[in-house]
């Protein structure tokens, strides 16, 4: 499983790797942690003709509070991510989906934003960054712009970057509310193996504990990841009982498209997102009151 | 012979372990040897396609590529390799040759100064395929219609015949209740973490072809030297390299002789290693592959009378050695019980998948799991304690040897005594009590029980009840020992080692016979040209017959001192003393002749050596299988393995009813091997077997895709091996007893675990499923089958 | 493609060797440098027998082009040993426990513990088992593993 021959730069800015990526044409590729495009490679499904080398620039690495947002530059190691008191203060959700991401050692070189870009439909980050409506900054040499996560996700693997854009951070909103609680469920058939479905919600309940603001989204049953937006619908101003619970998530059946393959078919995960959404929501319920 | 021993069954390091965990381990990948070309395969896309034409010319083309060989290149070359069946009309080729069979398999070999330059080459490797029908299912294999594997043949069935042993018919009709079951084993293997690599180097000065692979084979290299029509001793296989896990698998015969006769072509070393996919598509390395349909007749207080098992596999592509393995659970047919009939139709199909090979238990896992499959169903509708049924049919500590209707003789055994220290150990109770409480908080709890045999000791008399123009009965191991002129001891093992420590195992063997200090014992690994014979470690048979070997051999050594002193005593050889070393006349301990003096007088002092005798102090000694040198009787009855050790299993579980997914809290094992020469091995041989089986049971499935062809789980995205959060821990509870035909009383070890893991684990999902009125018979029970057994049927 | 010169730290020393862009940091180990202890299982990130430590943390080097590890510091399996050839006592407690049968998986094994018990001198069974939850065995089970790795730490923190 060697890979097929290509030619390999390291850039040093993200002045340099938009330039590079301009010059390069369609068939190069940026690298970051590798931890997926590396295997696709050596199974010789992809075939870039040079790779661009994004590890270690200083610019890219970094986890910060701006405002009410937490901004991750987008080659920050999940590690380091995992690991950060300013991730676990800020968004406690993606700290709790990060430690189902892979093993120790993907961690210590798979970053955040090539999660994000790789766009997995049964991925965690993705999946955070769905729930809490994240932003995406990409540049290329012609400028920056910024993606609401809603737009950047087309499809399963496959984000709406340009070929010639580089993703250079994301921003996650913080909920400062203090009655918030977030859950995060999901199933593998081992431990750190890829979710057939996964479901992340976070809530703010109330002094009545009321529900007053619901985020859910589902991963592994869609081609990306998804806002359930009926069902925020119908549970925000109720008191997230079990049974409301279970009956807004009637719907969910509905709205997903689950695709089947060696691990699971389209209705185990049509009737197993269902139950992590349950158990996601009450999981931010129970959060949320403590 | 049991008790007491000076270092049998002494807790004692493992001599291999020093290297192993210092990256000093020398597998076969490791070996670089100068000029040393490398190989890529190129696989048929395809399940079944007529060849046409092979274009290997823009192949050739590129810088560094050096070769490019066809199947039917090869085919004129080579002998067709060996099936354990008698088939002329299906033959074995290491690249496809005329027609691609499944999707994966091998056409072309491309040779180039890289690895990574074979693999650019093998993509502008242009092949001319005609696709043509396929067939996937052994049961669609077995119908009028289904497209021929082996047109030649006739038909896709490969095998198939049935014994009756005892009164069957009678005995059904005379018992108060039958049940009917299937049990399924689904595809799956041992597949280890290192896959096939082999170095085949043609020497054309001593006209000697070397071979360095990672390799665990019975007879590999006379396969070799057949298949490239050269003499047994124009082979030497390097036995000294380390094999980096087999349990069964590692057969590369094809593999070596592909390098083999490419090294012959192209006078230099060639070597290939396998990847991932290769490997798992067309290493021919998946496991057993099993349909079971069972009765069994029983009386109202669940004493089974009688018992038929039809047994299909699927061989998939070509059936050398690992047909046989629906002939191995003959050994043990009934299990561990009383059963006093059995009828057996054993079935070996082929399809367009990829081949079996051998794997850990030679198709005793399977077969164990399909019995207790049984076993439980039986408790279940009488209403009886799963242990009870057991219980009353167990054979007795009191019946041992005990001779089950396929004629083998059990040799020794105490399974009650094993089963109520388990439970008693796991709290049986107290667990009970534990599953109860998790039902009562609404999950799904469930406690297993099975109790299996481990056959062991490799009187593979299964090959000539398969095949009665194999009539062959020699299984044979051996060692040579050599005490150097210094007094320091060297014993080799004439085979390779894939983990089991054989070395330890010898030095333990001859330090035991001798009295001398393990440690100090060195064990070695020959070449295959100056090798004694050995048939490989298989069917868990070394520590018996490596053991018995080493220690004959020891015997002899041993002898020979005493014989040296006597001459030297002028005293009788009976007159003397052999104790640590040292001999000493009866009685007058202070007239001694010392381990050092007598070696000094074997070898420098040819005037004090007894009349006659060899100067020198070596000995070599080979031994037949114990109970061997039987063929089949007319009726098929015939002794097979000689050792039969016993384990009962108890897990806990859990299962999320809305995820399908199974939690192993609590794993409790009885195990009797009998004597147990090094405790470390033994424990790490049964813990990793229940890994194997915790595998088998939830997780592992080759799963082929019927409309293509095509592997599904061709990587280890897909292909699933227990990591070290789904491998709980788990409590070995010990009992021996020994086997009256070995020479510690060892039995084998080589299996355990796995023998009965999996019917273990069906026992405790089956009876975690139970409360819902649902059973699931099918292994692997994976979290889509179980949930969509509790929840599927409302969609 | 391109073919390029690597220089980088291996077990405390300084070491260089030429390889294609292509070769993967395990290959590149193995083949130019010589140091096969550490092997290759699967090629495609799944089984850890590849393990290595990278400036300060275990890898998987078959998912990192030897190019990328220009001027880092890595630690194989052979560096873990002392100058004299002294066993670690990680090492000595894996050969206490026979926490291996084949040694296949060994050197990723030792690379994924040591790397623990640099983080977590007193792991429990649950830190081990995650900590060489990307590593798999074949043969033993994990529970001697985990055996030696708690015995390994006993003896570091003095206890």
């Amino acid at each position: 499983m060697k890979a097929a021959p290509f030619d390999y730069m390291r850039v040093a800015s993200i002045d340099e790797t938009c330039k590079a990526l301009a010059e390069a044409g369609d068939d190069a590729r940026l690298i970051a942690g590798g931890q997926t495009l590396v295997p696709l490679m050596a199974m010789r499904m992809a075939r870039p003709s040079l790779l661009i080398d994004i590890n270690g620039i200083e610019e890219l690495t970094g986890i910060a509070v701006e405002g009410d947002e937490l901004v991750i530059k987008a080659c920050t190691r999940q590690a380091d991510t995992l690991a950060s008191d300013i991730v676990r203060e800020a968004c406690p959700l993606l700290a709790d989906a990060l430690s189902h991401v892979g093993h120790t050692q993907t961690r210590n070189r798979g970053t955040v934003g090539g999660s994000l870009c790789n766009a997995d439909p049964s991925a965690e980050i993705p999946l955070i960054a769905r729930t809490l409506d994240a932003t995406m900054t990409a540049r290329s040499a012609a400028g920056e712009r910024r993606i609401a996560a809603a737009d950047f996700f087309d499809f399963a693997m496959t984000t709406s970057l340009e070929p010639q854009e580089c993703l250079t951070e994301v921003r996650f909103p913080i909920w400062r509310d203090p009655d918030t609680g977030h859950g995060f469920h999901e199933v593998s058939i081992r431990d750190s193996d890829f979710a057939l479905a996964a479901a992340a919600a976070q809530a703010t309940l109330d002094a009545a504990g009321n529900c007053t603001r619901l985020n859910v989204a589902i991963g592994g049953a869609s081609p990306t990841a998804m806002r359930l937006g009926p069902v925020e619908a119908a549970l925000t101003g109720t008191d997230l009982s079990d049974e409301a619970i279970k009956d807004a998530s009637a719907v969910i059946a509905d709205l997903v498209e689950p695709q089947g393959d060696v691990h699971a078919n389209a209705d185990y995960r049509r009737r197993v997102v269902r139950v992590m959404a349950i158990r996601a929501i009450a999981s931010a319920r129970d959060e949320a009151k403590e | 012979m049991d008790g007491d021993f000076k270092y049998v069954g002494q807790k004692r390091r493992v001599k291999e372990d020093r290297r192993f965990i210092t990256g000093r381990g020398r597998y076969a990948a490791d070996l670089r040897l100068p000029g040393m070309l490398h190989v890529a395969m190129v696989p048929s896309p395809y399940a079944c396609a007529e060849i046409k034409g092979v274009d290997a010319s823009a192949a050739l083309a590129m810088p560094g590529v050096r070769y490019v060989l066809t199947g039917d290149e090869l085919f004129e070359h080579i002998n067709p390799l060996l099936s354990g069946l008698d088939l002329p009309h299906v033959k074995r080729v290491p690249l496809a040759h005329c027609r691609a069979r499944y999707a994966g398999e091998w056409v072309c070999a491309v040779v180039a100064e890289t690895r990574a330059i074979a693999e650019d080459a093998a993509e502008l490797v242009e092949i001319d395929y005609d696709m043509l029908d396929h067939v996937i299912d052994p049961e669609e294999a077995i119908k009028p219609e289904a497209p021929l594997v082996h047109p030649e043949h006739g038909s896709n069935v490969l095998f198939d015949k049935t014994w009756t042993w005892g009164a069957v018919d009678e005995d059904f009709a005379a018992a108060a209740h039958s049940i009917e079951y299937r049990a399924r084993w689904s595809r799956c293997s041992t597949i280890p973490i290192e896959t096939f690599a082999v170095t085949a180097s043609w020497d054309p000065g001593r006209e000697v072809l070397d071979v360095w692979a990672s390799i665990q084979m019975p007879k590999y290299p006379e396969q070799i030297a057949r298949g490239l029509r050269m003499p047994v001793n124009a082979v030497n296989v390097h036995f000294d390299i380390d094999v980096g896990g087999s349990y069964g698998l590692k057969r590369g015969i094809r593999q070596t002789i592909i390098v083999g006769y490419l090294s012959r072509v192209l006078r230099a070393p060639v070597r290939f290693i396998e990847d991932r996919l290769e490997n798992l598509s067309g290493g021919e390395m998946h496991g057993p592959d099993r349909i079971f349909d069972i009765e069994m007749a029983y009386d109202d207080d669940a004493t089974i009378r009688s018992i038929r098992i039809h047994a299909t596999d699927d061989a998939g592509c070509y059936p050398g050695r690992a047909p046989l393995q629906l002939g191995k659970p003959v050994s043990a047919i009934v299990g561990p019980y009383r059963i006093g009939s059995a009828q057996y139709r054993a079935m070996s199909v082929t399809t367009n998948k990829t081949s079996q090979e051998a794997v850990r238990g030679f198709g005793q896992a399977p077969t164990n799991f399909a019995i207790e499959t049984g076993i439980d169903k039986i408790a279940r509708t009488l209403g009886l304690d799963r242990d009870e049924v057991r219980r009353r049919n167990m054979v007795r500590a009191d019946e041992f040897p005990w001779r089950i209707p396929s004629g083998s003789e059990y040799d020794s055994g105490d399974y009650h005594t094993v089963l109520d220290k388990v439970m008693k150990a796991a709290g049986w109770d107290d667990l009970l009590a534990r599953r109860d409480a998790l039902r009562a908080e609404g999950k799904l709890a469930g406690l297993g029980l099975s109790t299996c045999l481990e056959p062991s000791g490799g009187n593979s008399s299964f090959e000539p009840l398969f095949n009665p123009k194999n009539d062959t009965t020699t299984w044979m191991e051996a060692c040579l020992i050599k005490v150097d002129m210094l007094g320091g001891v060297t014993a080799t093992i004439n085979t390779s080692t894939s983990g089991q420590g054989h070395e330890t195992l010898v030095s333990v063997a001859v330090g035991e016979t001798l009295g001398i200090d393990p440690d100090k014992i060195r064990a070695i690994h020959a070449e295959s040209l100056d090798a004694l014979p050995s048939n490989s470690p298989v069917g868990s048979r070394m520590a018996i017959m490596l053991g018995g070997a080493a220690a004959g051999a020891a015997k002899k050594i041993k002898q020979k001192m005493i014989d040296i002193a006597a001459h030297n005593f002028q005293l009788p050889s009976d007159r003397l003393v052999y104790e640590d070393g040292d001999v000493f006349v009866d009685g007058e301990p202070d007239r001694k002749m010392t381990w050092f003096e007598i070696v000094d007088i074997a070898h420098r002092k040819y005037h004090d050596m007894p009349l006659g005798s060899e100067p020198g102090l070596q000995a070599n000694f080979t031994w037949e299988v114990p109970t061997g040198g039987a063929l089949p009787a007319e009726d098929g009855t015939v002794q097979m393995y000689p050792c039969y050790a016993f384990e009962a299993h108890i897990p806990l579980v859990t299962i999320d009813r809305d995820t399908g997914q199974v939690e192993i809290h609590d794993y409790f094992i009885g195990h009797d091997c009998g004597t147990v020469i090094n405790p470390d091995i033994v424990r790490g041989m049964t813990l990793g077997g229940i890994a194997h089986g915790i595998g088998a049971a939830l997780y592992e499935k080759f799963e082929y895709d019927r409309e293509t062809g095509q592997l599904l789980a061709g990587s280890f995205m897909d292909y699933l091996l227990p990591s070290s959060h789904e491998v709980p821990s788990v409590e070995i509870v010990k009992h021996s007893t020994p086997s009256p035909l070995t020479e510690f009383g060892q039995k084998g070890s080589g299996e355990s675990g796995y023998l009965g893991a999996p019917a273990g684990v069906a026992s405790a999902v089956n009876d975690a499923l139970e409360p819902l009125g649902l059973h699931l018979d099918t292994l692997p029970m994976r979290v889509r089958d179980i949930e969509r057994l509790i929840n599927g049927r409302e969609t | 493609m391109s073919e390029h010169t690597i220089k980088l730290t291996v077990n405390g020393r300084e070491m260089e060797g030429r390889a294609e862009a292509r070769t993967t940091l395990v290959d590149f180990l193995r083949d130019a440098l010589d140091l096969t202890g550490t092997h290759v299982g699967c090629e495609h990130g799944v089984c850890g027998a590849c393990s290595v430590v990278m400036d300060g943390v275990p890898v998987r080097s078959c998912l990192i082009y030897a190019v990328q590890a220009e001027g880092a510091q890595i630690t194989t399996v052979e560096g873990l040993e002392g100058a004299d050839g002294a066993l670690s006592p990680l090492q000595d407690a894996f050969w206490e426990n026979h926490a291996m049968q084949c040694g296949y998986c060994t050197p990723g094994m030792l690379i994924a513990t040591h790397a623990l018990l640099q983080e977590n001198p007193d792991p429990d069974d649950e830190a081990i088992r995650e900590a060489i939850g990307g590593n798999l065995c074949r043969c033993t089970g994990y529970q001697q593993i985990v055996e030696a790795v708690k015995m390994a730490a006993a003896k570091m923190r003095g206890a």
